[in-house]
């Protein structure tokens, strides 16, 4: 269950984190000590069990389907870092 | 006695029999922290203009006749709670600069109750760490002893109650992150069972497992901070719908007959001689006042350990994937593309663990992982919490350590992550259990301070916090106050 070079770089590039060449091996090394804990989930009672997403098996409430949020982008997007009439901006995504 | 040394019940009396005023306890307050967190660095962000205006509000409530018990008495709330108006950092820089456009439910209750906040305590970023060393803004000494850590990641919640620069302080624990910081600081801490105080405007780390909660210098002080806090919050819908009881009602419980169930596999060879020691002593303190010491079976504790850095990071990576640098946060400099703009903001934003854990748990939930790694984790998860409701039909509460070793020298740790997760061993479980759990002050070994774990079923918030009170009144390590901490002291 541990992971290679390739395997890190293609994890990193899902979770949108730049990893470079240099650190890489500190990181594998650091990762695969911390993954290493993981060899306790072979143990076969676990096979019986169902999975436990909450702590109390509670289940998701609902709620009347009203409105109930007011439309406060100003306030909201105070702290974004480029806005320009309510929009956020990025650089170009399409390639022209 | 000196102001900084009461308790909430004293400060109560003080300011409603006009003996001080919530201003002159607020002054008071600001000068100890203005004198001591230099050193310290307990503090992220302070606010004392805010603080003396909502003490005036506070003055001018109390003179009406109003009589509530946190009106007009200061706290700091842990950096992770949402303060509208006021900078929230999460420990972070990828949130270094970001002011907060709401209030977490929290905030809201303890504002509404007239609690004054002197600002927001350091802490571990993003909730992830055990030390208080992995914050973006330095690192916090425990003030019982200034070469070691004061345990994280609610460190400076915990260093700011132990050296008094505030009476108590709210904390979150998602592995331990209340209960180990106060046993480092010799405080008294409590995490509620989950859903019990309300996760909104409370900076997600992992949502199945983070819960917020109290430090203070005492359990009967920890109840009134939880009777503020606690109760069901529309606006997170894992709030729990359970009524709050009147936990200052229960303190006087008494111990008599309780059944104190202590985990035969959390006293070998990896807990701290010293450690184990101070525990016994404070078992029979227990059984002096009647408790039935009840040894029980608490088996798994790896299995807990390695289910935990699965689920916890795999959460993890999926609450930080909205640190982007697009709505808010930290942005990096002249980004070329959209893709170097995610890569470049989230690298330069968060700090080692937190992109280690975020890795972990991206490569947890992937294609063709999920089963054997998030998966396998939430079985184990079920076996943890059926090993806690076996142990629970033989025992009321369990007690034991909180952590394998007092307060680690800071810097012990630096280069190996894997070794720093075992300090929270005893910890992890009940947060996978969803359980309640608190730390007491239970002596020293040298300079640091030992905390005794106490864990109950849930929602048995009450009698946790009486079986702590019953103790604490037999015994007075949490009355203690580190002597550069004591007033007169530079």
């Amino acid at each position: 269950m541990s992971l290679n070079s390739t395997q890190l770089k293609h994890v990193a590039h899902l979770s949108r984190i730049a990893v470079d060449e240099a650190q890489i091996p500190a990181m594998l090394q650091d990762l695969n000590a911390i993954l290493a804990f993981a060899e306790q989930l072979q143990d076969p009672r676990l096979d019986h069990l169902a999975p436990m997403a909450h702590p109390l098996d509670q289940t998701q409430p609902l709620r009347p389907d009203v409105v109930t949020e007011v439309n406060d982008r100003g306030r909201l997007q105070a702290g974004a870092p480029a806005v320009e009439q309510g929009l956020f901006l990025v650089p170009q995504v399409i390639e022209s | 006695m000196s102001l900084y040394k009461q308790s909430l019940a004293e400060l109560r009396a003080g300011l409603d029999t006009r003996e001080f005023s919530a201003r002159e306890l607020t002054e008071a307050f600001l000068a100890r922290m203005g004198t001591h967190d230099g050193v310290l660095n307990s503090f992220i962000s302070r606010t004392p203009e805010a603080a003396l205006l909502a003490a005036d509000q506070a003055d001018v409530r109390i003179a009406a006749g109003e009589n509530a018990p946190l009106l007009g008495i200061p706290y700091a709330h842990k950096d992770i709670f949402c303060t509208q108006g006021v900078r929230t950092t999460c420990g972070s820089k990828m949130l270094g600069e970001w002011v907060a456009p709401y209030d977490a439910t929290v905030h809201q209750r303890l504002n509404a109750a007239g609690a004054v906040m002197l600002g927001k305590t350091n802490m571990d970023e993003f909730a992830m760490g055990s030390s208080n060393e992995n914050s973006a803004f330095g690192a916090v000494r425990n003030p019982w002893d200034h070469t070691a850590v004061p345990g994280g990641s609610s460190g400076g919640s915990a260093a700011a109650v132990a050296a008094r620069l505030v009476p108590w302080a709210t904390g979150t624990d998602t592995g331990g992150s209340i209960r180990q910081p106060a046993a480092y600081c010799g405080v008294t801490g409590i995490k509620p069972t989950y859903g019990r105080v309300s996760r909104y405007g409370m900076i997600a780390y992992a949502s199945s497992l983070d819960q917020g909660g109290v430090l203070a210098a005492s359990a009967a002080d920890c109840a009134i901070g939880l009777q503020v806090i606690a109760g069901h919050d529309p606006r997170d819908s894992t709030s729990a719908a359970q009524p709050v009881p009147d936990y200052s009602a229960y303190l006087n419980q008494p111990l008599a007959g309780v059944r104190i169930g202590v985990p035969r596999q959390w006293f070998t060879a990896g807990l701290d001689a010293t450690v184990a020691a101070r525990i016994e002593d404070a078992l029979r303190v227990f059984e002096q006042q009647g408790a039935i010491r009840v040894d029980i079976d608490l088996p798994d504790a790896e299995l807990a350990l390695a289910a935990y850095y699965l689920i916890a990071p795999a959460e993890a990576s999926s609450n930080l994937s909205r640190f982007d640098g697009v709505r808010f946060g930290y942005r990096c400099a002249e980004p070329r593309d959209l893709m170097d703009l995610y890569e470049r903001s989230r690298s330069e934003g968060f700090g080692a663990e937190v992109k280690r854990r975020i890795l972990i748990g991206t490569y947890a939930l992937s294609a063709g992982y999920y089963d054997a790694f998030y998966g396998r984790a939430q079985r184990a998860r079920r076996q943890v919490a059926e090993n806690f409701a076996a142990a629970f039909a033989q025992c009321d509460v369990i007690a034991g350590p909180v952590a394998p070793t007092v307060a680690f020298d800071l810097g012990a740790h630096a280069s190996d992550p894997a070794t720093m997760y075992l300090e929270d061993i005893y910890t992890i479980p009940v947060n996978l259990a969803g359980l309640p759990g608190m730390s007491i002050p239970v002596g020293f070994s040298g300079l640091r301070p030992v905390g005794m774990q106490l864990i109950g079923a849930p929602f048995t918030e009450a009698r946790l916090l009486a079986t702590a009170h019953q103790y604490q009144q037999q015994t007075d390590w949490h009355l203690r106050v580190p002597a550069a901490y004591e007033e007169g002291s530079l």
